[in-house]
Formats: structure tokens, sequence, C-alpha cells
């Protein structure tokens, strides 16, 4: 029974010294401790959004570069594309401009042989056309040395003259 | 070759603590042998008084140190009876003896009692004690390793803002950091940070009383937190902050509570009770299983003296250090339970919305 009789003196005491103690610890080592421990917290806390964000940020930077990176690939096919067109173009416009060329110089060839042809021939008729009156001078002048031919050819061609 | 020899130094290292063990289990048995020696060889060992008086309080601190004679510090007696207040120190107390002071006082089986002229006890007359006794003085202890200890840690969080603990602060801030997180803040919630001061101080105030009156050696040994008087101031206090903190809401459960109205003759007065039972659950739980600790642990020593032969002394050990492995984990269970059940009675006590739950 003795165990279960609390004492005066030691209810007292033990009451005032832990209000005391409970002040005294309250004051200089709960307060700073816990307000410590939950800045800290706070600021892990601060610290790991900050990484998740950076982390977030990171990765829409990667994402950003890739696409950049995609596009300007697809970019450069377009523009190698384009140059491969323009190259096959100006090469097709060169090679049809070359024929043209050509055939216009041929053409021009042409005209200028068929018109040298044109005066060579022109020349070689004047050439036998003089020969020839020559020659026909020639034989006119031997043919007509005597004036009974010459009548004869008169009469004759008189006759065909019909009035 | 390096390594061996940290090896090595590892494994003397543990042999030296491994000894220091076993010495210090030896040394309540070559105490209590010492105390035991002094007595009278003749009479029949009665293990009851020899618990007893360790269990119990005493006026003066009796330090067994083995190889040293067994010596008392002196501890002030603070006396109030009809005459006024009377402070002596302790020595001057011995059993059957009368001390004259402006009473004549004897010490009876370590109480303090007025004598009449004859040297009787004079059972008229009260005397209020005061004394600072050794539970006090223990208690006060407790007080001052814990304010050295959290006046360390406390000024190690100023020193260190924002960085890691170390040392000694790593190793409280945990304990502190459950007491916050898997005690006040689940039972209590949103509120918790008004009661946290209260509820720190409780659970270190318990689990050093507790360490330290299980080390058998002069510093503790003491039965401080399994003393009715010490666990019924704390539950006292406790009962006083459940109750300033209820709201409407508590007080509605209790002198209100939705039933049928025929029940309230029945349900009022048992939720008053329940006022009461709860913190006095705190008190006689706290008390019953610390000094349950200390008896078995006492018996389990006193076994030697009983059979007064060496050879059962070592199963005697044997079984006190299972025992004391045990008390290592009830010291830390008892202050998380009186911790946990004071949050959840003040959460219950600061719940906004009182549901149909009640009290476990």
């Amino acid at each position: 029974m003795e165990l279960v009789t609390p004492e005066i003196g030691l209810v007292f005491w033990t009451t005032i010294s832990f209000l005391i103690f409970l002040f005294i610890l309250g004051k200089f080592a709960w307060k700073p401790i816990l307000g410590a421990i939950n800045e800290r917290e706070i600021s892990i806390e601060n610290a790991l959004m900050k990484a998740e964000a950076a982390k977030e940020e990171m990765a829409r930077l990667t994402s950003e570069n890739e696409s950049l990176l995609r596009d300007a690939r697809a970019e450069r096919d377009i523009i190698l594309q384009e140059a491969r067109k323009l190259k096959d173009k100006i090469v097709g416009e060169a090679k049809e401009a070359a024929q043209e060329e050509g055939a216009k110089m041929i053409e021009k060839a042409r005209l200028e042989i068929n018109m040298q042809k044109a005066l060579a021939i022109a020349d070689v008729k004047n050439q036998v056309a003089s020969l020839s009156l020559e020659i026909a001078e020639k034989v006119l002048r031997k043919q007509f040395e005597d004036a009974s031919k010459q009548d004869a050819l008169v009469t004759e061609l008189l006759k065909e003259v019909k009035l | 070759m390096e390594k061996r020899l940290i090896l090595n130094s590892k494994i003397l290292k543990l042999s030296r603590i491994c000894a220091l063990f076993i010495a210090l289990w030896a040394i309540p048995v070559m105490a209590f042998s010492q105390g035991k020696a002094a007595q009278d060889g003749n009479k029949p060992y009665d293990p009851k008084d020899a618990i007893f008086e360790h269990i119990g309080d005493a006026h003066s601190w009796h330090v067994s140190i083995p190889l040293v004679k067994p010596f008392a510090i002196p501890l002030p007696v603070i006396l109030y009876t009809d005459k006024g207040i009377e402070i002596f120190s302790s020595s001057n107390l011995h059993e059957d003896e009368v001390y004259h002071g402006k009473n004549d006082y004897v010490l009876v089986k370590n109480k303090i009692k007025i004598a009449d002229e004859t040297g009787n006890v004079d059972a008229t007359k009260k005397v209020y004690d005061f004394s600072i006794t050794r539970n006090v003085a223990s208690m006060w202890l407790g007080m001052i390793i814990l304010f050295i200890i959290f006046g360390s840690v406390s000024s190690s969080y100023k020193k260190r803002v924002g960085k890691a603990p170390k040392g000694l602060q790593s190793f409280m801030e945990p304990l502190v950091v459950f007491v916050r997180d898997d005690v006040a803040i689940p039972n209590i919630g949103v509120k918790h940070s008004k009661y946290m001061a209260l509820l720190l101080t409780l659970f270190f105030f318990i689990l050093i009383n507790n360490l330290l009156g299980l080390i058998p050696i002069f510093p503790g040994g003491f039965n401080l937190t399994g003393n009715i008087a010490v666990t019924l101031s704390l539950s006292f206090i406790v009962l006083l902050v459940i109750n300033f903190s209820g709201n409407k809401y508590y007080w509605k459960h209790i002198f209100t509570p939705e039933i049928p109205l025929w029940l309230y003759i029945i349900m009022v007065p048992v939720e008053l009770i329940g006022i009461i039972s709860k913190p006095f659950a705190l008190m006689i739980r706290l008390f019953a299983n610390i000094t349950a600790g200390h008896i078995i642990v006492l018996s389990l020593i006193s076994l030697i003296f009983i059979f007064n032969s060496l050879a059962v002394s070592p199963a005697s050990v044997v079984f006190v250090v299972f025992m004391d492995t045990i008390e290592l984990l009830v010291a830390f269970l008892q202050a998380y339970i009186f911790t946990m059940l004071t949050a959840l009675f003040i959460g219950m006590a600061v719940q906004e919305h009182h549901g149909e739950q009640h009290e476990i």
C-alpha cells in the first residue's frame, strides 16, 4: 500500500520542477530546435522543388533543342532538295538553251550554206551564161559570116511570126 | 598489414566494451553483497525489504560503488509542521534515533514522524515532508543532464543554421522529429505545435529517468518514473492540459452526447469519470511498468542471497541481463506510450468535428 501512496513532498517537487523544466526547455530548447528543423525542412523542400523545376526546365530545353535540331534537319533537307531541283532545272535549262543555240547555229549555218550555195550556183550560172553567150556569140559569128544564111534565118523567123 | 591492425583494434575495442558490460552487470551483485555483508548473517535474508528500500524513496542517497565502502550522500530535509518550516541535513536522521529540532523527529521505515518525549511516535501531530529526497535529487540530476544535452543541441542548431545535423545533434534530432511526426501530428493534427513543448518534455523526462533508473551504480539506480507521486504529478499536468484545451465539441461530447435522453443518467457520469480515468491510466501504466521491471531485476539478484550461494549468480546474471534488455525497450516504450496517449487525448480534446469515435 505504501507503494501506491503518493508522498506530498515528491508530488510537490515533481510538479514544480517539471513545470520549470517545461518552461525552460520550451523556451531555450524546443523552440529553437523545432524552429531550425522546420526551417531546414522548408528549405530542403524548396531546394527539391527547385531541383525538380530545373530538371523539368532541362528536359524542356533538351526537347526544344531536339525539336530545333529536327526542324533544322528538315529544313536542311528541304533546302538540299530545292537546291537539287534548282540545279536540275538550271542544268536542264542550260541543256535546252544549248540545244536551242546549237539548233539555231545549225540553222544559221544551213542558211549560210544555202546562201553560199545559191551564190555559188548563181555565180556558176552567170559564168555558164556568159560562157554560153560567148560560145553562142562565137557560134553565131561563125554561122552568120555568110549573108545568105542570115537572110534565110530572117525569113524563117518571119514565117514563124503570125500577125 | 595496416588493415589487420585496424581489424585487431576493432576486436580489441569490442572486447573492451564486452568486458565493461560484464563488469557493469556484476556491479549490482557486488554492491548488493557488500551492503548485505554488513548485516547480521544469522537472520534469514528477506528480499522484500531490500527491494522495497530500492524502489521506494529515501532521505539520503546511499552510494554503493564496488571496492569503496558504501556511504550516504546527505540531502536536505525540509519539514512543515505546526511549529513552522524546519530544514536540516538528512545525516542527522538515523533509524530509531531521535533528532531534536523544533520537534523531536524519528525515522520510521524511511518516513519522518514526530516523537514525544519518550521517543515514541506521536501519531496526533502531522508532519508534511517536503524534503529533497533521493528521488527529487535524481530527478534534478536527470533534468540537468537534459539541460546539458539540449542546451548543446540547440546551440548547435543556432551555429549550424540550415546545415545537416552533426554529433549529438544528429542523435537527438530523429527523436525530436519522431515525437513531432509520429506522435504529435498523427494524433493532434494541425494544432500540434502548441503542444510540442509539453510532449517533447514529457518524452525526454520520462526517457532519461527510465534510463538512469536502469543504471545500477551511483548516479542511477533510483526508481523515479516508477514512483506513483511522480507519475501522479505528470498525469495531473496532462489532465489539466487536456481539459483546458478542450473545445466545445469536447465538452458537448461529455455533457450532451447524441444519444437518447434517458441514457444521459449513465453516459454523463461515465464521460466525467473518463476525464479522470484517462490520465489515471497514464499514471498507473508508467508506475506499474517501471516498478515491475525494477522489482523483477532486484528479485533475480536477490535469488543469490536467498539461496545464499554464489553458484546461483550466473543464472541470476543471465536473467538480469535479459530483463535489463527488456527494460531498455520498456524505457523507450513507456516514454513513447505516455507521450503518445497524451497526444491522443489532447487530439480528442481539440478535434474540430467530433464524430462517433470513443476513447480507446
